[in-house]
């Protein structure tokens, strides 16, 4: 309505003008009244603190003394080889890597397994969910420490079969991986997603095609996975975010070292222990403002790749 | 083969490949829920065992049943866990409360209201949720740490009422989008103010929708761990997972039947708001995809 009175065309000057600009600010303040609280969170906890984190990367900061100006110094270091810097964006991306791809085919697979008009749909769903509903908490991390301790259930299970399991959670070679069995055992909220989308393919598809004579196969690979590629690639750009933040179950298992040899040192681990254990605030926000750089040119890249495999029905 | 012959047979063979296969499905779902399950079972179940019995044996039944460890567990550091457990509970009310006031009104904003810019701002508000907060967290501890709130639960509780969780504004907006705007356009005609509109129609109408925004921001102010940890130093302002970090860390690999008891009851109350809200966080997750 308000838009409506706006667009009209006025018959005088600079004195309409100045009528119409003030229509316009009163059509926008009950938006931008409603936006404040937004807004100023925006502005003073999200926008402001990230130029000053930028400021501070080019500076020595420990909170203390105020920053002294250092200029790309912290960037050197961290591009001319900190050891911990380089193991950390090692651990991070292999994480990344080897968790979100196999959470995502088993969050997949068992969403097509509860596809098929199955009983018991709703409890199945639930239990499958309920993983990644506690996994990101201090118990559950607790929990896979002992786990996969020398002398702890994995072992106990493997003793009967003749196999004598390491220390999983302190044996460089397999600390990760516990890490990424950790994220895998929480496929659920993925696997929700995909329901939600699987349910959207229209049921008469696979009729026309089994007319037609495709197999079972040959449908789920000409109809469903092409018709899931939104959600498939949705799912991924979440779950990647998601893998690059991970900080509970990788403090807690190496009690906040990272260790054992940084085996477990996540990024977010290290910026952590960078800013609050060295108060090196400074340096701490090179490393942020890298991880930054880093995610905005994977986003852009899965985006710009998505329009060769992402099938958009419109 | 034999169905070219005998046109009948054919149904019934097929109906009993069928039965086989559903059966087959039933079997392999039932074992991976076992299999998902077990670690959970089995860290329950050890919570009443013996010390020494946690790592000798995988049965999930302990040899004698003691309530035990969770009368040490609870008393085991100084500040029992009364206080972590009222700490947490006060972080998580006021969170909630702050993201739906705060959130809902940015989202009938960016649903209902027409305003200059409001597309571009809706831009930055989605561009928001793709930031990794490490780039923000320091300044905003030098922020907090200048107005001598570091070592209080304000950091944790005051930016809720910034909608600094965009997750909810945006999963706000997607439910606002499906109620009919002829409501408050009518309304708005019968010189209903854009405050009564929201307040009137839009929240009354929204109850499934703040009740999932309340559950998650439950759940994940009650998971939070990082935010405390840089927060709270003193242990009588501790939440319930800096409490469990600090057992592990004063315990060490000593007394796990306690340290899995707090664990174990650390996670009934997110455990409590699935059981009964399970079909709101599905359907949370199911629209706006949200991590958990």
């Amino acid at each position: 309505m308000s838009a409506a009175m706006t667009a009209k065309p006025s018959p005088a000057g600079g004195l309409v003008k100045r009528g119409r600009l003030w229509r316009g600010v009163r059509a926008s303040s009950p938006g931008y009244a409603f936006l404040a609280p937004w807004l100023l969170g925006f502005f003073c906890l999200t926008l402001g603190p990230a130029l000053v984190s930028l400021y501070l990367s080019f500076t020595n900061f420990d909170v203390l003394q105020p920053p002294t100006w250092i200029g790309t110094g912290n960037y050197t270091r961290l591009l001319s080889g900190d050891p911990k810097a380089v193991a950390s964006i090692r651990v991070t991306l292999l994480f990344v890597i080897f968790s979100v791809p196999l959470k995502l085919v088993f969050a997949l697979l068992v969403a097509l397994a509860l596809n098929r008009g199955i009983r018991g749909l709703p409890v199945y769903r639930a239990i499958f969910y309920l993983p990644s509903l506690l996994g990101g908490s201090v118990a559950i991390a607790i929990l896979w420490r002992q786990l996969f301790a020398s002398n702890g259930l994995v072992n106990l299970m493997l003793e009967p079969f003749g196999i004598v399991g390491p220390s999983w959670v302190s044996n460089p070679n397999y600390s990760l991986t516990t890490l990424v069995v950790l994220a895998i055992w929480q496929f659920g909220s993925p696997m929700i997603v995909f329901l939600a989308g699987l349910r959207q393919v229209p049921q008469d598809m696979y009729e026309a095609a089994s007319i037609d004579g495709a197999s079972k196969f040959r449908q789920f690979y000409k109809i469903t996975l092409p018709l899931l590629t939104p959600v498939i690639f949705f799912n991924f750009v979440v779950q990647t975010i998601e893998a690059f933040k991970a900080f509970t179950p990788a403090f807690i298992i190496s009690g906040g070292t990272g260790g054992p040899v940084n085996s477990t040192l996540f990024y977010t681990l290290y910026v952590y222990q960078e800013a609050f254990s060295f108060f090196r605030m400074g340096y701490a926000s090179a490393l942020a403002w890298l991880l930054l750089i880093g995610i905005a040119f994977w986003t852009a890249f899965s985006f710009l790749t998505s329009r060769f495999w992402v099938h958009y029905d419109d | 083969m034999s169905a070219t012959t005998s046109g009948d047979r054919k149904p019934l063979r097929i109906s009993a490949w069928r039965t086989v296969g559903r059966l087959s499905i039933h079997a392999v779902l039932i074992t991976a829920s076992i299999g998902m399950l077990y670690p959970l079972l089995w860290m329950l179940s050890a919570s009443f065992k013996p010390q020494n019995e946690i790592f000798s044996t995988v049965s999930l039944l302990p040899s004698t049943w003691s309530i035990e460890p969770y009368i040490r567990g609870w008393n085991a550091l100084g500040v029992s866990f009364t206080q972590f457990y009222w700490n947490t509970l006060v972080i998580a009310v006021l969170s909630i409360v702050g993201n739906l006031i705060s959130c809902s009104l940015a989202a009938f904003a960016f649903s209902r209201l027409k305003f200059r810019g409001r597309d571009f701002w809706f831009a930055i508000m989605l561009g928001t949720m793709m930031l990794p907060y490490h780039v923000t967290l320091i300044p905003q501890y030098v922020l907090f740490l200048k107005l001598g709130w570091v070592g209080t639960n304000l950091p944790l509780v005051v930016p809720k009422f910034f909608a600094v969780d965009a997750f909810f504004i945006f999963l706000m907006v997607q439910f606002f989008r499906g109620i009919p705007k002829e409501l408050d356009e009518a309304a708005m005609m019968d010189g209903c103010t854009p405050w009564r509109i929201y307040w009137r129609i839009m929240l009354p109408l929204s109850m499934p929708v703040l009740a999932t925004a309340a559950i998650f921001t439950f759940i994940w102010t009650w998971d939070d761990f990082f935010g405390p940890l840089i927060y709270l130093s003193d242990i009588n302002t501790y939440t319930v997972q800096l409490g469990l970090r600090s057992f592990v860390d004063a315990s060490g690999d000593t007394e796990w039947n306690s340290m899995f008891a707090m664990s174990v009851l650390s996670l009934v109350p997110v455990f409590v708001f699935f059981l009964l809200f399970q079909r709101l966080l599905i359907e949370g997750i199911a629209t706006t995809g949200m991590k958990r």
